[in-house]
């Protein structure tokens, strides 16, 4: 899962980009409204933790500017102006849900999944396909109800797949999922992860589609 | 007196009194002074007609003639009664209403006389033909019932009046007094947060300055208040995101597997901290400005002395970048407020260490002319259009440092401008970074 944040405090945006990282988020943090604009229009992102103030600007108008560009990213507010009133005007500018500083991390990590999901029209927290079931708020993964063993990356490449099941991801979009900016990617990191799935859940479970990139099998 | 009616009411009454008062005593001034010319003119006239009657008949029973004198009106019946004396003093005559004893000893002309208790106005004609003295005289009473009469029918009719009059006034000034009436119960019935100007269309002039000020100083305690409240928020602000920042580390260290991490965030956690420490120092620097309003006592300050206390009051400074200080601005003296000149510096160069890299140095000199402080950094400067801006409470502009707070320059140019003098920025042309310049009023006590 692919997350954005949008937050000048240097301490704070380490802590999310740490925090959301050991809960298997892959997070990239810009520290101003035209950083975030930018990264918004290069990559996609499953959702956005926007801070209010920021040096160039309130995040309300970057909300404001997303959804008048019709862009669908869940949002998540982060702000110290947790009045109700304040809540309410973030919700009614696009915002998807709300979270008062200084918050628990486990929290907001559980609120973003939660946007997250919504945003890819799923109502249920755990991807089921192929007899593979994966919680994305504990990391665990049971093949036909059996314990299965994963890394975070391959964990993160079969969510990716599992999202939209019987859908093509391309390696490109795969390693969109898998890699900050800041991170470097080897070459052949998917094959690699695929070939360690492969492994672990059945050759036939991940299908290849020449060209293009990969599949989950929806028929068991 | 309170109440701006009640005074007004009892100046138009009373001074619509007076006015009435004076007018009275004017008619009966004047009406006296006419009446006692018109009744002596019909004293005399009387006393010649009958001077003549008695010339013209030889009047031996002349009381057939006299009783006609005494046929007044009613009230004023008897006005004036007639004696004629022989000139060798036996009484001829006299009518009805004359007193028996002799009216006046005067020979003739004019005489006032008391007779039987009451005063009388008498005139006297002698006629040395006739053989005759004949007086004509009146009551003065009478006379004084007469004006005393027309004083009444004057001020009757003003005591009907005088209780209308007044019911009069008192409306016409409720209704004068409505505007400030409306104004009144306009402002009373506020919220104490609402502060939009009283609507001055409908105001009379005498009110329009009272309005205006109150205007004025609804505008004032608005500024005030939104002022307080953008930075209550900003100070919420700033102090919540350190302390999201240090709960979010924090929550890391206890629950990362790996040494790294864990080290990681407690290194962040010790860096937010010693950022929000600074920062709790300087909203309270700040609040202290705000809340003192009496100048502070000035006083001649060695600033070297100022640049030891701060040496050894301020938390251990990042160690890689030296503050270097000129003698020659050691050694000098200024008038200035120790207190505000100490937290002034000290912001100053927190901000200068702070932007100038590792290995860099700030350097403190003096002014080639008069007091000037100077200290330089070597950081990246002020990009031109953030100028302005820089002191402003809470801005941070692009070229921010990671532990800034936004309130350094902000402070220290508050705690200069409190001492009279003025803080100049500007970017050093030969190298990169910041000239900050405290130059101090000249002392205007010697």
């Amino acid at each position: 899962m692919r997350i954005l944040v949008i937050e000048d405090d240097p301490v704070l945006a380490d802590g999310l980009k740490v925090g959301l990282g050991l809960a298997g988020m892959t997070v990239d943090c810009v520290d101003s409204c035209a950083d975030g604009r930018a990264a918004l229009a290069t990559s996609a992102f499953d959702a956005v933790v926007l801070d209010l103030m920021l040096t160039d600007g309130s995040g309300l108008d970057l909300l404001r500017e997303m959804r008048g560009a019709g862009d669908r990213t869940p949002v998540l507010l982060l702000t110290a102006m947790d009045e109700t009133s304040d809540r309410i005007r973030g919700l009614d500018t696009g915002a998807d849900d709300y979270l008062g500083k200084p918050f628990d991390l486990d929290e907001l990590g559980a609120r973003v999944r939660a946007i997250a999901r919504r945003g890819l029209g799923r109502a249920s927290p755990c991807l089921a396909a192929a007899g593979i079931l994966l919680d994305p708020a504990v990391l665990s993964a049971t093949l036909h109800g059996a314990p299965l063993s994963l890394s975070r990356r391959e964990f993160s490449v079969l969510a990716a797949l599992m999202e939209r099941p019987g859908t093509v991801r391309s390696k490109a979009e795969i390693e969109d999922r898998l890699y900050g900016w800041q991170e470097e990617i080897e070459s052949n990191a998917v094959e690699v992860h695929i070939h360690h799935l492969r492994a672990k859940i059945g050759r036939e479970a991940i299908e290849t589609v020449r060209g293009l990139g990969y599949r989950i099998r929806v028929t068991p | 007196m309170t109440s701006l009616r009640g005074r007004l009411f009892a100046i138009l009454l009373s001074a619509t009194g007076v006015i009435w008062l004076s007018a009275v005593l004017w008619i009966y001034v004047g009406t006296r002074g006419e009446l006692e010319h018109v009744l002596d003119t019909r004293l005399q006239e009387a006393a010649r007609m009958v001077n003549s009657l008695v010339a013209s008949a030889d009047i031996t029973a002349p009381a057939a003639v006299l009783p006609s004198l005494s046929a007044e009106s009613s009230g004023y019946e008897r006005q004036l009664s007639c004696q004629i004396w022989s000139l060798d003093g036996r009484l001829i005559a006299r009518s009805s209403s004359a007193p028996d004893s002799r009216l006046t000893e005067a020979e003739s002309g004019f005489s006032d006389r008391v007779v039987d208790g009451e005063t009388w106005r008498i005139y006297t004609i002698a006629n040395a033909t006739t053989g005759a003295r004949v007086m004509v005289g009146d009551r003065l009473g009478l006379r004084d019932r007469l004006v005393s009469d027309l004083i009444k029918g004057l001020l009757a009719p003003a005591l009907l009046i005088a209780p209308l009059l007044a019911l009069l006034i008192w409306i016409s000034l409720g209704r004068g007094l409505r505007p400030l009436r409306t104004m009144a119960r306009d402002v009373g019935g506020r919220d104490a947060d609402d502060m939009s100007p009283i609507d001055p269309v409908r105001a009379p002039a005498e009110v329009k300055p009272l309005m205006q000020a109150l205007n004025g100083l609804f505008a004032k305690v608005e500024a005030a208040r939104r002022h307080e409240r953008e930075v209550t928020a900003f100070a919420a602000h700033e102090l919540r995101t350190p302390l999201a920042g240090l709960k979010t580390q924090a929550q890391i260290a206890m629950s990362a597997g790996d040494c790294a991490v864990r080290q990681g965030a407690l290194q962040q956690i010790v860096l937010s901290v010693d950022r929000t420490t600074r920062l709790v120092r300087q909203l309270l620097a700040l609040a202290k400005l705000d809340a003192t309003a009496e100048p502070h006592a000035r006083e001649p300050v060695t600033v070297g002395d100022v640049f030891d206390e701060i040496a050894a009051t301020a938390p251990a400074p990042k160690s890689d970048v030296s503050v270097a200080i000129e003698p020659a601005l050691r050694s000098l003296t200024i008038v200035a407020s120790r207190e505000l000149l100490t937290l002034a510096l000290r912001n100053l160069q927190e901000n200068a260490v702070q932007h100038t890299p590792s290995g860099g140095t700030v350097t403190w000199r003096r002014a080639a002319a008069g007091t000037g402080i100077i200290i330089e950094d070597e950081g990246t400067g002020i990009p031109e259009d953030e100028m302005p801006l820089v002191t402003q409470r809470f801005f941070r502009g692009r070229n921010r440092s990671a532990i800034g707070t936004g309130l350094g320059l902000a402070i220290a140019d508050a705690a200069v401008r409190r001492m009279g003098g003025q803080l100049r920025l500007a970017n050093r042309r030969d190298h990169g970074g910041l000239e900050a310049t405290v130059q101090m009023a000249p002392d205007t006590r010697s």
